[in-house]
């Protein structure tokens, strides 16, 4: 199966590396070091005068409890956002792949949220649900039930997960249906002769054979949640009430870009940074086990 | 996306400026949008075309953190622009910029231009003057927070439809309100900044020490003081009654008001014209409710809004350039009609008595209520405004404090403690990094 190019020139393969390695040290290594560089700094907004601070931004972090406690509301977010992203598009990719008419128009239409930039996905999931003029709002209050998610902290949370969840379904979702595809139908026909019911056949045959998928997606969700739905945020409770949905990105954003606190800010960004690190290497180690290639 | 139309914008600017040949041109970041982006144009246009010499650029540069964020990343590159709009809680962080700002009054006297503090409003500059009393940015549009009551849904509650003056008389009026089946009572814009920062200024209780920041970065919060305690716990006994309903921390109460879905609000003088356009029911502008029982009450309010700032390192003639700018913003005439136009407060007495004179106070009730509170008696150093290092971060925090109160998760004290703790480490963060 292995196909290799081989290079006759020394220093072509170089060469073509030369893009892809700029563009990562620039956009990705460099700002990365300078995260790194100014935690351990005091620093005006206008960098007029820097002083070494050594670990005191650290130290003001970890004696902050508000700051610990956005660790438990990242943790919350991220596991409700990753759980339910993928258990809602493996159900919706299950039964788009047994569709037989329309099957074109379903998947469109389930991919289309995909196309959606995440501040504009949370200014939609505000407006639905708006505590005073949300249409949702509407129907949940003539339910007899108190929704106000600018003031309940848990109601908060559930709405950005749910826009930045509606968000990533579409992304899932076809990595899901491409998978679902490529299972050989001979498997699952021979399972089902054998007399093994639809749900059995789930999770003993195809569950099983998607579980690199599952896996990649969890990795790609866990990242989506850490890193990307600051947006979402932002546009909708902006880390309110309360700080109940204060994210450790989001305030990794605040602190830097609206309150210019860049010493605080890139402290942050080097916790959350290890914190991913370490999140990404434990996956690899403890679930990948599982995982049948 | 963004950053390209940014940098197409900027290619622009500098394509345009190219072209305008012997003309200083000056560069003004702004961060007003919709018909006000368009009053900022009108404003650079017209003293453009007042003279030949300068040529002002106004620049829209999103909202107010972004401009000030991109000017920032301006100045660390080297080109910042001349002119920069900021907003209130800014405030201390340019100051404390020494060497990034030119303060106003040193420009306009080494530029020879006739310039006297005290020809504007005192309740306006002294938000940006040091405790010398030397004005360090120019004001420019200036607002308070003041009350509106739907008149229509008091008298559906059997009232004679005159605003409450004390909170004492507004509870009694905000229980029958309720009684008469209205399903929002009261609510408020910008929380921190209406019922603590005015709260205190109105009350003459100090938000901060060294006159709530003004007389230096070792300053410390003082909003855990019995009285601030008190109106909390009020508003979260209101809250729990039902007689206020919390909508957020900017202006998302101004339109649950206009909607008719509560009858009572406080928020900025600013939003005045937006009511007026949207409400279908007869309503009032009045002074913020206070304490009867509080000595001194009621004082006088605080500003917020903005203020332009000018920046280091331009030529000697850019800078004249700016001077002749800033006196004709200043200049009486438009002055007037800025005020008229965004509801804005005028910046000087002279824009205030001559918009009285015309008898625009008497065609619409309710226009004068911002000045005359803002000049209900002469500032003392807690009604003067507020200067408190990354109060970004600090207003968050009180925010955030007071939302866990009306939710019922905290009591109004260990808020208030909490938020004065929180709030001081951020100050002593900002005193050591600003140090110089």
């Amino acid at each position: 199966m292995e196909k290799r190019v081989v290079f006759r020139s020394a220093w072509l393969p170089y060469a073509l590396l030369v893009p892809q390695i700029a563009v990562t040290i620039v956009f990705f290594f460099w700002p990365a070091a300078q995260a790194f560089w100014f935690s351990f700094q005091l620093q005006d907004a206008f960098g007029i005068s820097t002083e070494f601070a050594g670990l005191r931004n650290f130290a003001d972090l970890l004696r902050d409890e508000h700051y610990l406690a956005s660790f438990k509301s990242t943790a919350v977010f991220s596991l409700l956002v990753a759980a339910s992203g993928i258990a809602i598009s493996l159900l919706l990719a299950t039964m788009a792949d047994r569709v037989l008419r329309g099957a074109l128009a379903y998947k469109t239409l389930l991919i289309w949220p995909y196309a959606v930039a995440p501040a504009v996905a949370g200014v939609l999931w505000a407006f639905l649900f708006a505590p005073s003029i949300g249409i949702v709002t509407y129907v949940i209050r003539k339910a007899g039930y108190n929704w106000d998610w600018v003031l309940q902290g848990d109601q908060a949370m559930l709405l950005v997960v749910m826009a930045a969840t509606w968000k990533q379904i579409s992304y899932n979702f076809l990595f899901f249906l491409a998978g679902l595809q490529s299972i050989p139908r001979s498997l699952v026909e021979a399972a089902a002769i054998d007399g093994a019911g639809p749900s059995r056949r789930f999770w003993t045959i195809v569950f099983p054979l998607l579980s690199p998928t599952t896996f990649f997606l969890l990795v790609v969700n866990i990242v989506y949640a850490f890193f990307d739905t600051f947006g979402v945020i932002d546009s909708t409770t902006q880390g309110g009430p309360a700080g109940a949905t204060q994210i450790l990105v989001y305030k990794v954003y605040y602190d830097g870009v609206k309150a210019g606190d860049l010493g605080g800010s890139s402290a942050q960004s080097v916790i959350l940074m290890l914190i991913v690190i370490a999140l990404t290497v434990a996956q690899f180690r403890f679930i990948e086990r599982k995982v049948q290639y | 996306m963004r950053t390209k139309i940014r940098v197409g914008v900027l290619a622009g600017a500098v394509l345009l400026s190219g072209t305008a040949g012997a003309q200083t041109e000056i560069h003004w970041w702004h961060s007003m949008q919709g018909a006000l982006n368009d009053k900022v144009n009108e404003l650079a246009n017209g003293f453009n075309a007042s003279q030949k010499e300068y040529k002002v650029v106004a620049i829209f540069k999103g909202q107010y953190p972004e401009s000030m964020t991109a000017a920032i990343a301006a100045f660390r590159a080297g080109n910042a622009p001349h002119i920069l709009q900021v907003f209130e809680v800014g405030t201390a962080t340019m100051m404390g910029a020494k060497g990034a700002i030119k303060p106003v009054y040193e420009l306009m006297k080494e530029a020879g231009e006739p310039f006297d503090a005290k020809n504007y409003l005192p309740a306006v500059a002294g938000y940006y003057t040091d405790s010398k009393g030397n004005m360090l940015s120019l004001p420019f549009n200036s607002s308070t927070p003041v009350f509106y009551v739907n008149k229509d849904a008091f008298k559906k509650a059997g009232l004679d439809g005159t605003a409450p003056k004390t909170w004492k008389e507004f509870a009694a009026v905000a229980g029958k309100l309720k009684a008469s089946g209205q399903q929002c009572v009261y609510s408020t814009g910008w929380p921190a900044w209406v019922h603590v920062e005015n709260f205190s200024a109105w009350h003459n209780l100090p938000i901060g020490t060294r006159e709530n920041g003004i007389a230096g970065t070792d300053t410390e919060f003082k909003i855990n003081s019995p009285q601030h305690v008190r109106h909390v716990e009020m508003l979260a006994d209101f809250a729990k009654r039902g007689l206020f309903t919390y909508s957020g921390r900017k202006n998302e109460a101004e339109a649950r008001f206009f909607s008719g879905e509560c009858a009572m609000l406080t928020s900025s003088s600013g939003a005045q014209a937006n009511i007026r356009r949207n409400a279908k029911f007869d309503f009032s502008v009045n002074f913020l409710p206070y304490h009867d029982d509080i000595k001194g009450a009621p004082q006088n309010s605080i500003i917020g809004g903005a203020s332009l700032w000018v920046m280091t390192g331009k030529k000697p003639a850019e800078y004249r350039g700016v001077t002749k700018f800033f006196s004709y913003l200043s200049s009486t005439g438009v002055q007037v009609d800025w005020h008229k136009s965004t509801g804005y407060v005028p910046i000087t007495n002279a824009a205030y008595e001559a918009t009285k004179k015309d008898g625009y106070y008497e065609k619409v009730p309710g226009a004068d209520i911002a000045v005359r509170q803002l000049a209900n008696k002469a500032p003392t150093p807690n009604s003067k405004g507020l200067r408190f290092g990354n109060y970004v971060q600090g207003r968050e925090v009180i925010e955030e404090e007071m939302e866990g109160v009306f939710a019922g998760k905290k009591d109004a004290k260990t808020a208030m403690e909490e938020a004065t703790r929180r709030g001081n480490e951020i100050l002593r963060k900002f005193q050591a990094a600003n140090k110089s």
